[in-house]
């Protein structure tokens, strides 16, 4: 009988070689490469008037210097706007590097190739930029008020109008029992992974083709754009995804202007040329997200259940959109989280500013909709003098409304539709998991110890899975060895082993026979990439269907070897038998062999399918028309639209009056993302998300003053969670399959983020009795907060109070 | 040799090695570059995040603070050093490394090498008949950053490592680490 791998936590294959140091990052490739420097702007707004690369020519071990003038054909035109959409009319993107002008802190201006990378700092430092400082944008509401343009020819400072609704909320607004009208501000944080952007690339002269390992989400279009910029053809070039030390979104925006411009020196060297970013690299020219103005009015009735929701934000782009408007899109769809709205209007203005580029970090414009989603439940139950977990019990959709309809596009650009939940059910596991009703008893308790104890509370719903399909490619080879491929990279969630539980199940084969390959395009070429929790959702899926395909084949091979019917086959620990019937097998390994009729026989077990020994039937072709050598398959998953996975998150934050120091001190979350292949790798997800959120709400801030300097661009100041501020984590789950793909899955790698402000903001203002209307909130804010005569006072009834209240 | 070069003489993971490196070459560097123990990870070059923790003198040090030339005579040890042979092809891993599979205390891996070295220098120097602490393993978890795990993995990990160390010495083993049930 085979083993059950799916659904159970296997331990990670990856992991055998992560432990001793034997990875293989992108700096542990090419120990010989020639190392590529930059000089960056170290003006967020400035017209370049010179370059003088003079003063490092003396430099020994110099290579070669490239500025924007050394730029030649396609890479001399701007990079790419990835993400066209008809509402981003004024989408502007910078070139590899600096033409003219330089719009934030960190861009590149000119490339230096060294022999190695003291030296090639050596040579950068020497280069002197000549600039010419011009007016600087910081923030959404300078960008609104546009008194500086960041491109002269975008008016406003306005990249991109989103409008989305699904009725006349002005009449429902007008219609409804009550209305409220708030402003709120989410802050800048980033990524962050602990491997910054990595660039190697090979150029071989003889065949005229080009090899690149990238630090990337995506190697395929990273590929694409390669070929494209370069002028190669796709053949001639491969990119590679080694290990990569986290991505978390980043590393899914590409071409970044290095990943063309060290293959392009590469080739012009003819030696490897490898970038490495440093950490202060990362912070001035990564991208950032999350900062926006919300704008939220909201009409209820009486009993606080919404009657329209209207909705405008102001969301900063950073200087270019290059991965277009995805973000904002996410939090204009994704603020409904669970909650039935009858009229919605979304507007958002994506507005530039002098500072990086904003793309997706995990959770990608969620969690700043999810902010604005619960800031306004809590605000509605406090106004009606309700609970806040019964406020949002009111607003429910329920089981019976899937699917749920929004009338809304998503960020695919398919209709938003929530394909399946249980959101009742999900909010009473919260309540019981993190003890709702007894809060108050915990709070009079701290309140004796001289502390200031809050509660919040989160549910999101996150899209999952979005398309256009991934692929896979499953072979058993004659050995018995099963390779399975699939172009979606990985940055730590474990695809290696997920994706070999999932052909070990479906082919059944003991999974330490199952090889798994990611994000190489030397072995499978098509492919999206790994961002928006969609790996498990779409490569799982197509990996499944590949593997059935082999299955297929494998079955109807063993039933001619074996004169049975293949429907009376099975397969078991890598042996073709009959169901039942113990003696006639055939191990997979004999199949394979089989599979692929031979002239030559080059090994022992090659010799069975060679032509004089037996086993071809020779009323027929070796190979039937239609039919393929070799025991492989390859198939692809598209789905009709997103996933739509859900979960509540509940924090309970500990306030010391003296120092104001806040302290998550219970977190608890209840989690459904369909059908789970591995449960471990599932809750390791959770609780890094989880951490990233706790990090999002109290700690990280990019730093920007007036002139555009990041002030806080290393990681002494600017503030990650160590373990000694990240809370415990209670996790509850929940499966609601997906009835959209054959295994039911939904994403899970983004969940952990979103609610996490959300959460722990309604969890201090419910500690100290003031509304916080902007996050992250630091301990100094909060204090200013509390003395400032002007702060809204806000009093939150207790669940006990309810009834009464009501 | 130039003038600002110096050939320094380190026994790595127990193996004299030497190289002639510039002076101003950081050791995560030199073990990586020269010495090719790519195990090393650098996240900051400014000793904050920790990833490239090694062991000087068997004290946990950040490589990225330290200039090659600064370990010569000093014996280093990497997380290429962790493990042993088995004296049969094979190698015994750190209690640490196997917690860390065990409990899935790692997900992209890069932070991974600078927990396992301070993490097993930790252990290693403590009285390993004794239950480890949530104290301890604070101490010994808390100057690391990891953006992937949220930590709770890696103190079970700890935990786990410590018990694993405790039932070897013959010490009666708890039927389950302690603080566990708060990791799960």
């Amino acid at each position: 009988m085979t083993t059950k791998y799916f659904g159970e936590p296997v331990r990670r294959r990856e992991d055998a070689r992560l432990v001793v140091g034997k990875g293989r990052y992108l700096d542990d490739i090419g120990a010989d490469a020639y190392a590529a420097a930059f000089v960056r702007s170290p003006h967020a707004h400035a017209r370049v008037v010179d370059v003088d690369v003079g003063p490092a020519l003396d430099v020994e071990g110099l290579l070669a210097v490239y500025t924007y003038e050394d730029l030649t054909g396609p890479m001399a035109e701007p990079l790419p706007v990835l993400i066209p959409h008809p509402q981003l009319t004024h989408a502007r993107t910078g070139y590899p590097l600096v033409k003219d002008v330089t719009r934030h802190v960190g861009e590149p201006i000119v490339m230096v190739v060294a022999t190695d990378r003291y030296v090639a700092e050596d040579a950068a430092e020497k280069i002197a930029v000549t600039y010419e400082e011009l007016p600087v944008v910081v923030g959404v509401d300078a960008a609104e008020a546009a008194r500086v343009l960041v491109h002269d020819d975008v008016p406003g400072n306005i990249a991109a109008r989103h409008h989305q609704e699904t009725g006349d909320v002005e009449a429902a607004l007008a219609a409804s029992r009550h209305t409220l009208s708030f402003t709120q501000y989410v802050e800048r944080s980033a990524s962050m992974p602990m491997e910054g952007k990595g660039v190697h690339a090979r150029w071989d002269d003889a065949d005229s083709s080009l090899r690149v390992y990238s630090s990337t989400q995506a190697s395929t279009s990273v590929r694409a754009a390669i070929a494209a910029k370069l002028q190669l053809s796709l053949e001639k070039v491969e990119v590679i995804a080694p290990d990569v030390g986290g991505g978390f979104g980043v590393k899914i925006v590409h071409p970044w202007p290095e990943e063309l411009l060290v293959p392009m020196a590469a080739r012009l060297l003819g030696h490897p040329v490898k970038w490495v970013e440093d950490r202060r690299e990362h912070f001035v020219s990564s991208a950032h997200e999350r900062q926006q103005r919300q704008e939220i009015t909201v009409g209820y009735d009486d009993d606080g259940r919404i009657t329209a929701l209207d909705v405008l934000v102001w969301h900063d782009n950073g200087a270019y959109t290059p991965y277009g408007i995805i973000v904002p899109i996410n939090t204009a769809t994704q603020l409904l989280g669970p909650y039935d709205i009858p009229v919605y209007r979304a507007q958002v203005f994506s507005v530039y500013t002098n500072t990086v580029v904003v793309t997706p970090y995990r959770g990608a414009g969620r969690p700043q909709g999810c902010f604005a989603m619960e800031r306004t439940m809590d605000r509605i139950a406090q106004e009606r003098g309700l609970d806040r977990a019964e406020v949002r019990l009111r607003n429910l959709i329920q089981p019976d409304q899937f699917p749920y309809d929004w009338g809304l596009t998503f960020q695919d650009g398919r209709p938003l539709v929530y394909d399946s939940g249980n959101y009742p059910a999900m909010m009473a596991k919260l309540m019981a998991l993190v003890d709702w009703a007894g809060f108050p008893a915990r709070r009079a308790e701290a309140e004796a110890r001289g502390r200031l104890l809050g509660i919040g509370m989160a549910p999101y719903v996150e899209g999952t899975g979005p398309g256009p399909y991934e692929g896979a490619h499953v072979q058993v080879l004659g050995s018995g060895k099963v390779l399975v491929s699939t172009g979606l990279t990985s940055q730590g969630q474990g695809h290696e082993t997920v994706f070999a539980q999932l052909v070990a199940s479906e082919l059944g084969v003991p999974m330490e026979d199952v090889e798994v390959t990611t994000g190489d395009t030397r072995r499978f070429g098509y492919a999206v990439g790994t961002f928006a929790s969609r790996a498990a959702v779409v490569s799982g899926n197509a990996v499944a269907l590949a593997a059935r395909g082999v299955r297929e084949k494998a079955l109807r091979i063993a039933a001619d070897v074996l004169e049975v019917d293949a429907s009376d086959l099975e397969i078991a620990d890598g042996v073709v038998g009959v169901k039942g019937t113990p003696g006639a097998t055939i191990p997979l390994r004999t199949v394979a062999v089989l599979s692929n009729p031979l002239r030559y026989a080059f090994d022992e077990a090659a010799r069975q399918a060679t032509q004089f020994a037996g086993t071809s039937d020779d009323s027929k072709p070796p190979v039937s028309p239609g039919d393929a050598p070799g025991l492989e398959h390859t198939d692809y998953y598209s789905p009709i639209r997103s996933t739509f996975a859900s979960g509540a998150h509940a924090a309970v934050v500990e306030i010391d009056p003296a120092t104001w120091e806040i302290e998550v001190v219970q977190y608890a979350v209840v989690h459904d993302c369909g059908t789970v292949v591995n449960p471990m790798i599932v809750e390791g997800q959770v609780h890094g998300g989880v951490a990233q959120g706790v990090g999002g709400a109290l700690y990280e801030r990019m730093a920007y003053d007036r002139d555009g300097q990041l002030l806080n661009a290393s990681f002494m100041d600017f503030l990650m969670p160590y373990a000694s501020e990240v809370p415990p984590v209670d996790i509850d789950h929940q499966s609601t399959p997906s009835p959209l793909n054959a295994l039911g899955i939904k994403g899970a790698g983004e969940a952990g983020v979103i609610p996490g402000s959300a959460a722990i903001a309604s969890a201090i203002e419910d500690a100290v009795g003031r509304r916080i209307a902007a996050m992250p909130i630091s301990p100094s804010e909060l204090y200013d907060l509390v003395r400032s005569p002007s702060a809204e006072r806000v009093i939150n009834s207790s669940p006990h109070e309810t009834g009464a209240m009501a | 040799m130039t003038s600002t070069e110096r050939t320094i003489s380190v026994v790595v993971n127990g193996v004299p090695r030497e190289a002639t490196v510039p002076v101003r070459r950081l050791l995560s560097d030199v073990l990586r570059h020269d010495l090719g123990l790519t195990g090393t990870h650098v996240g900051c070059e400014h000793g904050v995040c920790g990833a490239c923790t090694v062991l000087l003198d068997g004290q946990p040090t950040r490589s990225c603070l330290v200039l090659g030339v600064q370990a010569d005579g000093h014996r280093v040890t990497t997380v290429e050093g962790l493990s042993r042979s088995d004296h049969q092809g094979g190698q015994v891993l750190h209690p640490v490394q196997e917690a860390f599979r065990e409990c899935h205390a790692l997900q992209c891996g890069f932070c991974t090498p600078g927990f396992l070295t301070t993490i097993a220098a930790g252990l290693d120097t403590r009285d390993a008949t004794q239950p480890i602490t949530d104290a301890e393993v604070d101490e010994l978890v808390g100057g690391n950053l990891c953006r992937c795990t949220g930590y709770a993995n890696i103190r079970k990990a700890c935990r786990h490592a410590a018990e694993a160390m405790r039932a070897a010495t013959g010490a009666e083993v708890a039927t389950s680490a302690p603080g566990e049930e708060a990791a799960t």
